[in-house]
């Protein structure tokens, strides 16, 4: 780790990305996101690497696809209307067992949308985004520190389990700027002999595709794949636990909501209220283990989001409906105060 | 201790670049920090403001809704932020550009002719530095890591600037 430098949350993907030995980068730039690309058009060229502005997201994303299969650690990134582009490539990406890093730097939407931060992308994210069987494995980082961290750990992610990654930030996370320490250059050691790096005569060839017309070998395929993901909700799921040993209401957040909400279950604890929070730190796999525990001793949920509520299933699901399950949300760009999340708390804790 | 500060005005008057120095004094000073823009489509001439938290503990959320210390550089921002200050916070009002008087009764307004000190320094787009060394003075914020912190914010390309900001912020210190 280097000395605490003040960064923004999209220069720290970048520098971290550089860190974990990516030196391709495709991207088209788009509102709250395009520090990302602005920073690697200027550090890749002095270190021998690639920043390539796509005419489009589209294309961006196939690049990606084409130098994943060729074995180096690559990433794209975008918003939120630009990430909806992307969804075809990212299938094709996960049907060819590809590892990739996807950052999304979530804006307000439908559609065009806004540009203020939001976390309504969160269905697309975990739940397919594009067409077919698959997952991916999905980061939220709640500080600029973790945007860096998490951003390593998604490369080592995607080659480990040679699947996309994808970092869910939002444009809080990507414009605020705290103290990082950035991480340490790191060798790429992970062996791919599935890489397209030619046979050079001596080995048979590497085939990348994600087309299997015979059904019973696209089945097969997509079981494998599923029986990897149930490996990874194993042993990959993390979280962040604050005051839930004996939490009567437990808040669930993620990013900027868990930050918003950790003032706020502070101030719930000054007035006698046993407030805590699970803070998911992969949104995929979801934590639903220390949910259902945490449903033990507590009377009531509250998930706060920016979206009109997509979270909350999960937390439903999580918890088996055991316990009511509230939303504390805003939408479209706006993002819950303290107090919003102090009365929802308030709330919950005189109704159960 | 965790002082919550809003700077708010129009682009172009350096609101975010204050901000930025005072959240890298108070890193260098030890301190928790986080700096959060308000961003937009506007670059010159929008309003703009910027969230600094200076803090002992770790800093919850970076959104400054009831700030500690509000700097207000245009009427509009003054308008709007008055009354989200909390009780008894410090109100720093440029006031070559405003002017009316804080409404507030509950507060301590500090009027600083910022703008006009500036021209007459021969630095007219340092309004903002002029302030930010009233509230080191006013604060006692990290008043060891001024040149440090300065040399953080300051482009190395432009180390001319330098001089002309650490200029700006004594004569706001010395007022």
């Amino acid at each position: 780790m280097t000395d605490k430098v003040l960064m923004k949350g999209n220069e720290a993907i970048a520098e971290a990305a550089i860190a974990a030995g990516c030196r391709h980068y495709f991207g088209y730039p788009i509102t709250p996101q395009t520090e990302v690309a602005a920073y690697m058009s200027k550090r890749m060229p002095k270190i021998g690497g690639t920043f390539l502005q796509a005419e489009s997201e589209i294309s961006a994303i196939n690049m990606v696809y084409g130098v994943a299969g060729a074995g180096f650690r690559v990433m794209t990134s975008s918003s939120s209307p630009g990430i909806s582009l992307k969804q075809e490539g990212i299938s094709y990406i996960a049907g060819a067992d590809l590892p990739a890093l996807i950052v999304n730097v979530q804006r307000g939407g439908p559609g065009l949308g806004g540009i203020q931060p939001s976390q309504s992308d969160y269905f697309q994210a975990t739940k397919g985004g594009g067409h077919g069987d698959y997952h991916l494995l999905v980061l939220a980082p709640a500080s600029v520190q973790e945007m860096a961290d998490l951003t390593v750990k998604a490369f080592d992610l995607a080659d480990k389990y040679r699947m996309p990654v994808m970092l869910l930030a939002d444009g809080t996370m990507g414009q605020m700027m705290e103290p990082v320490s950035l991480p340490e250059p790191s060798e790429v050691k992970t062996e791919k002999p599935w890489a397209v790096t030619g046979t050079k005569g001596v080995r048979k060839h590497n085939i990348i595709n994600s087309l299997y017309l015979n059904p019973e070998q696209l089945e097969k395929t997509n079981v494998e794949r599923f029986e990897k993901y149930k490996l990874i909700e194993e042993t990959e799921t993390a979280y962040e636990e604050f005051m839930t040993d004996d939490a009567e209401v437990v808040v669930v957040a993620f990013g900027i909501a868990a930050r918003v909400s950790k003032n706020a279950v502070r101030a719930a604890r000054e007035k006698g209220i046993k407030a805590g929070l699970i803070r998911p730190i992969t949104l995929w796999p979801f934590p639903k283990k220390p949910l259902l525990k945490a449903a033990e001793k507590a009377k009531a949920f509250i998930s706060v989001e920016l979206s009109m509520g997509q979270m909350i299933e999960d937390v439903e699901l999580a918890i088996k409906c055991s316990r009511p399950v509230y939303l504390c949300n805003r939408s479209g760009g706006m993002i819950p105060t303290p107090e919003q999340v102090l009365s929802a708390i308030e709330k919950a804790k005189g109704e159960n | 201790m965790t002082e919550q500060i809003l700077i708010t005005g129009f682009g172009g008057q350096g609101v975010l670049f204050a901000g930025k120095f005072l959240a890298y004094n108070g890193l260098l000073s030890g301190k928790q920090v986080s700096w959060l823009p308000s961003y937009g489509p506007e670059m010159r001439g929008g309003t703009a403001n910027c969230s600094v938290i200076i803090s002992d503990e770790a800093v919850g959320s970076p959104i400054v809704s009831a700030p500690d210390i509000l700097v207000c550089m245009n009427l509009p921002s003054l308008d709007k932020f008055e009354n989200a200050a909390v009780k008894g916070a410090k109100i720093f009002i440029d006031s070559t550009l405003i002017e009316r008087k804080a409404k507030r009764e509950d507060v301590t307004a500090f009027y600083i002719p910022a703008t006009r000190l500036a021209t007459d320094a021969g630095t007219p787009a340092l309004a903002n530095m002029i302030i930010t060394g009233k509230i080191l003075k006013e604060t006692g914020f990290g008043t060891d890591c001024i040149e440090q912190a300065l040399k953080k914010v300051v482009s190395a390309k432009h180390p001319e600037l330098y001089e002309k900001n650490l200029g700006a912020i004594k004569i706001g210190y010395n007022l």
